[in-house]
């Protein structure tokens, strides 16, 4: 179990690494392609303030787009005593308890740190789920705010917009051929660089930014199992989730990679471009992942 | 020369960051004990509610309540965590003889106050058991920064020493109340 949380964290760190790296490549083509070193700065101050204000609002964001509603104790009061519990094991605050009215079973977990957690359920996964099993989804949900994982999301989908918008700018260079030197072929040559790079920077930044939000999912089962010792609870929670998959009434692009499982319903496995395109692992993976750690407990 | 102030200056910067995180491990094991201090407290507040429920019922089963009351008694004046585990087992085997008496009364079992009792204890149960299980984690972190090196040598130095786990026999004492079939 530690080492599934060790290895997910580790590979979290070298996709933003990867990413990294990509963004000093497009830079690279584009001092070549001008001679303006000072272009990054400015996009740099743009994306930084971006990621801050998405980092701010994405509790209310998140809030407002799934038109989940705040419980008090009273109104919920077997969701709220298994997250105040799970709260007490994991030496953390009390998050905020949201429901969401939708027959669709699901959950999410929102808030920069986990002063600011707050945890949602469907109210379909409230009427499925036993309590075991309803512990293990919490557990993950709440471990999503113990990671720092939408600060983790946040930071990666700045990047995203940063190449979106620096490849956007590149292709426009090539369109209008705002280059030094256009008769000579080291100008061609560095203009077909410069559009290939504009094409596929943005392909494989959305690819890294799912990589990342998969990622986190696997440390999220790994950290929640951690919590509950029992790994199995949220195992079968989620082969339940997947056999009364449906699409939530509120699924939406920008909130998907926030959700326990795909709000989109369920997926076909084992196509490949899906996989690459898609937020979540798929299900038969996660429950593999969860079953090896509950046989070396 | 150059470096030998390299070297001395690399491990002072060690042995800072070493010294941050076992306070850091001590502090995070203090937390969770007052975490757990505060659940077991709450549960005992509970009992005498509980038992003059009981005793409506069942009054001549005089030998329970005190049995009950010492043991409440004694898990409230306990300090340390060897001391608070020792009291915490007599007083469940306690807790556990007044619920057996509660059996055989089936009216004292379906009243409202009785269940709404249980209903709670379950619930401190749960949260002193997730309260210990947080302390336990704790506990084994620091006690593996006293061990392993180079860690132990500043823990040694610095008096940082290992501290025990909570270990209470059998926490499920309650059970869930069971709905009447009339």
């Amino acid at each position: 179990m530690y080492s599934a949380v060790r290895k997910n964290k580790l590979k979290t760190v070298l996709i933003i690494f990867a990413f990294v790296l990509l963004m000093s490549a497009l830079g690279w083509v584009i001092s070549v392609t001008l001679d303006t070193p000072g272009f990054f700065i400015p996009m740099l101050i743009f994306a930084i303030t971006y990621a801050g204000i998405s980092y701010f609002a994405s509790a209310k964001m998140a809030i407002a787009m799934t038109g989940a509603k705040p419980v008090t104790a009273q109104e919920a009061p077997r969701l709220y005593k298994i997250v105040e519990n799970l709260s007490i094991s994991a030496g953390m605050p009390m998050p905020k308890i949201y429901i969401v009215n939708d027959p669709a079973p699901n959950a999410f977990a929102t808030g920069r740190d986990p002063e600011h957690g707050v945890v949602a359920a469907t109210t379909g996964i409230l009427d499925i789920l036993d309590d075991s099993e309803l512990e293990g989804v919490m557990a993950h949900e709440l471990s999503h705010v113990q990671n720092y994982d939408i600060r983790v999301t946040s930071i990666v989908i700045a990047l995203v917009t940063i190449i979106a918008f620096v490849s956007d700018w590149l292709l426009r260079i090539g369109m209008f051929g705002g280059l030094g030197d256009r008769d000579s072929r080291a100008g061609g040559v560095m203009l077909l660089v410069s559009i290939v790079a504009a094409i596929i920077a943005p392909l494989i930044a959305m690819m890294l930014q799912l990589a990342v939000s998969r990622k986190r999912e696997f440390l999220a089962d790994a950290s929640g199992a951690l919590m509950t010792r029992y790994p199995e609870g949220l195992a079968s929670a989620l082969q339940k989730i997947e056999s009364s998959a449906r699409p939530m009434r509120k699924a939406n692009n920008a909130t998907a990679h926030l959700f326990l499982a795909n709000p989109f319903g369920r997926e076909k496995r084992g196509q490949f471009v899906r996989k690459l395109f898609s937020t979540h692992p798929p299900t038969a993976d996660r429950v593999a992942q969860l079953n090896q750690m509950g046989t070396e407990l | 020369m150059w470096i030998a102030i390299t070297i001395i200056a690399v491990v002072l910067v060690a042995i800072v960051f070493i010294y941050n995180s076992l306070v850091r491990a001590n502090v995070r094991t203090e937390e969770a004990w007052s975490d757990i201090t505060v659940q077991l407290k709450r549960r005992l507040d509970l009992i005498p509610n509980l038992v003059n429920t009981v005793k409506g019922y069942a009054s001549h089963e005089k030998e329970v309540f005190e049995k009950v009351t010492q043991a409440r008694a004694q898990a409230l004046n306990a300090s340390g965590v060897k001391e608070t585990a020792e009291a915490e087992n007599q007083f469940e085997g306690a807790l556990k003889s007044l619920f057996a008496v509660a059996e055989a009364y089936p009216d004292l079992k379906a009243s409202d106050n009785f269940r709404e009792l249980q209903t709670e204890l379950v619930d401190t149960e749960n949260k002193i058991q997730a309260a210990r299980r947080f302390y336990n984690g704790a506990v084994r972190d620091l006690n593996i920064k006293t061990q392993v090196f180079p860690t132990n040598l500043i823990a040694g130095m610095l008096g940082f020493t290992e501290k025990e786990f909570f270990e209470v026999e059998d926490m499920a004492t309650v059970r869930e109340p069971v709905d009447v079939q009339f």
